[in-house]
């Protein structure tokens, strides 16, 4: 099985230098885009059906074929990494930008090409203390090597690129709310359209991909379309990670045909359940994504499989409900979450997610009254799509409203016993 | 007004951005790291040095979680709290950090050693729980472990409160 994301990955050891990187084959693809057209490498990335790793599984080259090319674009023209990655139980990025910073490097450079960026920026969430230092030294060697500043490789195409450290907010994961923070203002999300592509970063255009999306780039340039399309077991092109966390025997991350099961992921790779613990149910991809059960554990993990069954991709790095957590109190902590890193923009978002939050908390506290289930279930189909400004509250809703379908029974009895039985 | 170690960090991070008014964060960033926390003043020296409102960089220091608008400890705890460390016994480790230091969630010790912050995902959802304390990660916690670093942040202190009663002040005055 080819993981040509992490190949050059070994835990606990330093990521590849310059040198090793490229002794590895690395910045092949990025020199034979060079001698391609733009549009070339478009098609490429087209043909190899590469989509968005961020969570929403949008095509990549159909994100890129927005933005004006040719003399009369405006410029310059930005392409930023999404290193954000604050979606809660989603730890996967993080992998990529400490085990291979150059790998990503690469994947900006040929991309930003594709579109023919002038610059480029690295959008990393703070915490991430680790990738930043890596990070700065890759480019560094970029720069010192060629393949960043002006004329690279004495291709003609410059593209300066810059590494933003965020102050940390989750909103700033949303991409219009990622240019504002980059502008320097708060992390509000704009009205689409203008998209990005067309005014994006100081009302230029703009094109913003996932660290993931970014880092399966030069392997479609160095093997080809039809190569990635044979690593996946779906439609959708290359591998994934996927990741899990919870009451497991061996949480972890791992690099896998996009497709592979949950059941494989969870029984082979993450050892199953610990001693003493049942799976009730998982998030598949992160906090914003529709709870499953035990009867999906067959789904593949892929964008359209998991969405016609009810749920989401997403991030791809699942959190575990065990048979010992109460479900309502994990509900709390999501909604808890969302409520809090709601923006404050749009009305149904942040007075609708406090409204759930405290709900919640009252079900916990054993004040919960059989109106609450309506008034959730409501609330659930409000902060659904359509109804606020950007998504958040959606994201938020996929846990609340699949909670109350497959927990039902967890919410009464924490009604009638008037108190939360798991504590 | 902004020291001139603060001017000279804010200068170098300049050519990543086309204006000033994008520098802002970059800014705050840094008079946090030299002052500890953002205070009125912080916000007044950096507004009158990239030339923006202080009402309008008010409103954006308070919009991030890591920007501190209220003075801080010597040591920032930031307790994550997001799904999987909720559910691999966040509750049990922040009642144990109430009982050990004295402090709640925003509070900071007597002796101004710790703050202790709720924090958002901190992508150890394998390791979890979580947490860090200023730039170092800590994971897989439990209680005893969690004494046993708290124990080195103290022990530090002692060290460093000894070293500085030995060696007598130089005369030479940091920055205001």
């Amino acid at each position: 099985m080819e993981t040509p994301l992490t190949r050059n990955i070994t835990l606990g050891k330093m990521p590849p230098d310059f040198a090793q990187y490229e002794k590895a084959g690395g910045y092949a693809a990025l020199r034979k885009a060079l001698r391609m057209a733009p549009g070339e490498v478009m098609a490429a990335v087209k043909e190899a059906n590469l989509r968005g790793r961020g969570g929403a599984g949008f095509p990549t080259a159909q994100k890129w074929s927005f933005v004006p090319m040719g003399d009369d674009a405006p410029h310059p023209k930005y392409l930023i990494c999404n290193a954000d990655e604050m979606e809660p139980g989603t730890f996967k990025d993080r992998l990529l930008l400490e085990g291979d910073p150059h790998q990503l490097l690469e994947g900006m450079i040929v991309s930003a090409y594709a579109v023919q960026a002038d610059v480029s920026y690295i959008f990393l969430r703070w915490a991430y203390k680790l990738a930043a230092q890596r990070l700065e030294q890759a480019i560094a060697e970029a720069y010192r090597q060629g393949y960043l500043g002006r004329n690279i490789a004495g291709s003609g195409y410059s593209l300066e690129l810059h590494l933003h450290v965020s102050a940390g907010r989750y909103m700033c994961g949303e991409e219009t709310a990622l240019l504002n923070a980059l502008e320097g203002k708060r992390a509000n999300p704009r009205a689409k359209p203008p998209y990005p592509q067309v005014s994006g970063l100081w009302g230029k255009p703009t094109v913003v991909n996932n660290v993931e999306t970014l880092c399966c780039v030069p392997h479609i340039l160095n093997h080809g379309a039809a190569w990635f399309k044979n690593l996946s077991r779906s439609g959708d092109g290359g591998t994934k990670l996927y990741g899990v966390s919870g009451r497991v025997k061996k949480p972890g991350l791992w690099e896998l045909p996009m497709g592979t099961t949950i059941r494989e992921i969870l029984e082979e790779h993450a050892g199953g359940m610990r001693d003493g613990y049942q799976l009730r149910g998982l998030l598949p991809g992160g906090a914003s994504t529709d709870f499953m059960v035990a009867d999906h554990l067959d789904v593949a993990m892929d964008f359209d499989s998991m969405q016609a069954a009810g749920s989401r991709l997403g991030t791809g790095t699942m959190i575990i409900l065990d048979d010992k957590t109460c479900p309502v109190g994990m509900l709390h902590n999501l909604e808890h979450f969302f409520a809090q890193e709601s923006c404050g923009w749009c009305t149904p978002c942040w007075s609708g997610l406090s409204w759930v939050e405290q709900i919640l908390k009252g079900l916990e506290d054993g004040k919960g009254q059989v109106s609450d289930l309506e008034r959730l279930q409501s609330h659930a189909r409000l902060l659904g799509p359509g109804h606020t400004f950007c998504a958040l509250a959606p994201g938020a809703a996929e846990p609340l409203q699949s909670g109350l379908k497959y927990f039902g029974d967890d919410f009464d009895r924490h009604i009638h016993e008037k108190r939360c039985p798991w504590k | 007004m902004l020291s001139e170690q603060e001017r000279h960090e804010i200068e170098a991070q300049s050519h990543h951005y086309p204006n000033n008014r994008a520098l802002c964060i970059e800014a705050l960033k840094i008079v946090q790291a030299h002052r500890g926390w953002v205070s009125d003043e912080g916000i007044a020296d950096v507004a009158e040095a990239l030339q923006m409102a202080a009402a309008e960089l008010e409103g954006v220091a308070t919009f991030y979680n890591m920007i501190f608008r209220k003075p801080v400890g010597r040591h920032v705890i930031l307790l994550c709290d997001s799904v999987s460390c909720w559910i691999m016994g966040y509750d049990g480790l922040r009642e144990h950090l109430h009982a050990r230091l004295g402090i709640g969630l925003g509070e900071t010790t007597a002796d101004g050693c710790f703050t202790l912050l709720p924090n958002v995902c901190l992508g150890a959802c394998d390791h979890a729980p979580a947490m860090m304390i200023d730039s170092a990660h800590y994971q897989d916690l439990d209680p005893a472990g969690i004494d046993e670093i708290l124990a080195k942040y103290q022990m530090n202190e002692i060290r460093e409160e000894k070293k500085e009663k030995r060696e007598p002040p130089d005369g030479n005055t940091a920055d205001p």
